[in-house]
């Protein structure tokens, strides 16, 4: 049975037949968190504080070593300052607006099908806005999505103006009291100065049929990018106040390591984690869970 | 993240700088630098460990003539170094027989169906082909409708079976379908898929095994990180694939996962992707990756101020 190679593994790899933890075994440990993409900087702080706690023992075995790495990791997300989310009801807004936004191919609108489904199921109205008018079939690939998640999507047609979609959608929201409205945007590489100003024009839209809205901007990662994922945070982040994650594709090899070096640098809650392509294979992201299934139990 | 490379560098540098030979201490503190400024660019551990250890066997004990620095030397070193891992020249797709038929696999929103779309503009436009591009993806919402209106965007042909979700028994559809309409090449698109699915991983190379594809390329996105070389090599395992498809290059990754990708399967990469319009296709260059990589811009700049 193929697993993912975990922290664990790798690190009884390291220490075995090692007295303490010396300069090699420091290595394997910068070379353990680089390859799961918690990036170079954020490794060697990481690594520091290890180092600093294990200078006073004389032997750590693998176990030991593993523990003190792990409650190095976990604490570092604790640094976040965020509490995970336990829920899928928003009940503070109505409709309370979420717009979605990340670079191409990230699993946006996948999200956005699964999403749906889980309020609908904690007894939510929901709508959807086909807002990506651009991509090919985009707006048939939201509708499905709707139409599996038994939620109603607004569109109108490809290459329509995002923003009009957008206030659309907020506006029959309204009109129908409908609980949460989620709003698809079209895939877009953060150094594109024109695609960004554009969510900036839908946000703005938004704020005139919803004062406040949107409420949540999640800024949608795949766990298998590397560095580039800092940057498209950074990015994304300056021109639309994003304030929540999703980290999506987490089923396969890659474990999105990037989110540590992420939550070191940004105070963005990590919100969603996506487990697989169908309806049902969207979680809460959680802290020790994320950080469990990095180490392997 | 750049002026910061660059920073790191200029200190690093100041050490070579004025002295007659690279020695093994003059070498170090820079070889640390680049080794970050690799890993920072997506490039695989074991590699960037490799490629920093090779360049500094290469880099000792040469002289160092009074017309460069050691630096300079050094940058040249490891440009062409890289240049060469990256593979010499440039490696055209095998499209001579008749029908050519050509499979496209990667994992999910790597960029397959738009790359389907551009592989079938560029052998129109260029090659002066039929191409015919088969709708293998039955699991993604819509897929087929993409296909359909990038295909109608290109002016290619399309064949689309919607009443199947068997993606061999559609391919080899598709094949024959070819045949019968005169076209020459046949792109088959499919579904996303991850490594550790072994269902749907047994899927795809059952595809291969039905149509015996000329060419298999791996479509892989250039913002990928360290999982890279494990994507590539399991993909690599099931299907041998001809050669690999980077996309997304129109952002600002520095796209290391070439590099890794290229040390651990030795394929070719053949294309690159620059946008998400059907004309935005490039050939691949390696002497471009290895300076996009290393950021080299700053790192020629940086020695030529030394
Ligand atoms: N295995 C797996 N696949 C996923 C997950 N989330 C999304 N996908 C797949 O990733 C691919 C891209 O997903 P989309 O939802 O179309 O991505 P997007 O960000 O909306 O893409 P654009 O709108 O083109 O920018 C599809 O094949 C999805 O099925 C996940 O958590 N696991
Ligand atoms: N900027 C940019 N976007 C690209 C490029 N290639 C593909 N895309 C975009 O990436 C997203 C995913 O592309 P698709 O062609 O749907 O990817 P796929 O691999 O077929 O996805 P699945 O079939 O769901 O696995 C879309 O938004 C494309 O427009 C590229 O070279 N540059
Ligand atoms: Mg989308
Ligand atoms: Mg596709």
């Amino acid at each position: 049975e193929k697993t993912k190679d975990t922290f664990f593994s790798k690190i009884s790899k390291a220490v075995v037949g090692k007295s303490t933890v010396d300069d090699d075994v420091l290595d394997e440990l910068e070379e353990i968190l680089v390859t799961s993409d918690v990036g170079v900087a954020t490794t060697l702080k990481v690594v520091e504080r290890v180092q600093k706690r294990v200078a006073r023992d004389k032997y750590v075995n693998t176990s030991e070593l593993n523990n003190i790495l792990r409650e190095e990791v976990q604490a570092l997300l604790e640094e976040n300052n965020s509490a995970d989310f336990q829920n899928f009801n928003y009940t503070d807004h109505k409709p309370y607006v979420i717009m979605v936004v990340g670079v191409n191919g990230v699993g946006k609108t996948t999200t956005i099908g699964k999403l749906a489904h889980q309020l609908k199921a904690a007894g939510q109205k929901v709508v959807i806005g086909a807002a990506d008018t651009f991509r090919a079939a985009a707006v048939e690939q939201i509708q499905l999505w709707g139409r599996r998640a038994d939620v109603r999507v607004v569109s109108q047609g490809m290459n329509a103006d995002p923003a009009s979609v957008a206030f659309d959608t907020l506006q029959s929201a309204v009109a129908n009291g409908e609980d949460v409205a989620i709003i698809d945007t079209a895939g877009r590489l953060h150094n594109k100065v024109g695609l960004m100003n554009e969510l900036s024009k839908i946000k703005n839209v938004m704020q005139k049929v919803v004062p406040g809205a949107p409420h949540e901007i999640l800024l949608v990662l795949d766990a298998s990018t590397g560095q580039n994922a800092v940057e498209q945070c950074k990015q994304f982040t300056q021109a639309t106040d994003v304030n929540a994650l999703a980290l999506t594709k987490l089923d396969g090899t890659a474990k999105g390591g990037v989110v540590i070096g992420i939550s070191d640098q940004f105070k963005i809650p990590v919100k969603y984690i996506g487990v697989g392509e169908k309806m049902t294979d969207l979680q809460l992201f959680n802290k020790k869970e994320f950080v469990d299934s990095l180490f392997g139990k | 993240m750049f002026d910061n490379l660059q920073d790191k560098l200029e200190g690093a540098f100041k050490v070579l700088k004025g002295q007659g030979s690279i020695t093994e201490i003059n070498v170090a503190e820079t070889m640390k630098e680049i080794r970050k400024a690799l890993l920072d660019a997506d490039v695989n551990y074991k590699t960037a460990k490799a490629f920093t250890d090779e360049v500094k066997q290469k880099a000792l004990g040469q002289h160092v003539l009074t017309a460069v620095s050691p630096g300079q030397l050094l940058t040249k070193i490891m440009n062409d170094e890289l240049t060469a891992l990256m593979g010499g020249n440039v490696d055209e797709l095998n499209v001579k027989a008749n029908p050519t038929v050509i499979l496209i696999a990667g994992l999910n929103g790597a960029g397959k169906t738009t790359f389907s779309g551009k592989l079938a503009l560029h052998l129109k436009s260029h090659k002066h082909k039929k191409p015919l591009l088969v709708a293998g993806d039955v699991y993604r919402p819509a897929a087929i409708d993409q296909l359909e209106v990038l295909a109608g965007q290109v002016g290619a042909d399309v064949y689309t079976n919607r009443e199947s979700t068997d993606p061999v028994k559609i391919a080899l559809e598709g094949i024959a379908h070819g045949k019968q309409n005169g076209n020459n090449v046949i792109i088959i698109d499919t579904a996303g898929r991850l490594t550790l699915d072994d269902a749907l991983m047994n899927e795809i190379a059952e595809v291969k095994q039905a149509t015996q594809p000329q060419e298999v390329l791996f479509v892989v996105d250039a913002m990928t990180g360290q999982d890279a070389v494990n994507t590539a090599k399991a993909f690599n395992d099931r299907l041998d694939f001809t050669g690999v498809v980077l996309t997304k290059l129109d952002g600002d990754t520095r796209g290391g996962a070439a590099l890794s990708i290229k040390s651990v399967v030795n394929k070719p990469i053949k294309f690159v992707g620059t946008g998400e319009k059907m004309d935005a296709l490039d050939v691949f260059h390696p002497d471009r990756m290895a300076s996009r990589i290393l950021g080299m811009g700053d790192v020629i700049s940086l020695v030529e101020r030394a």
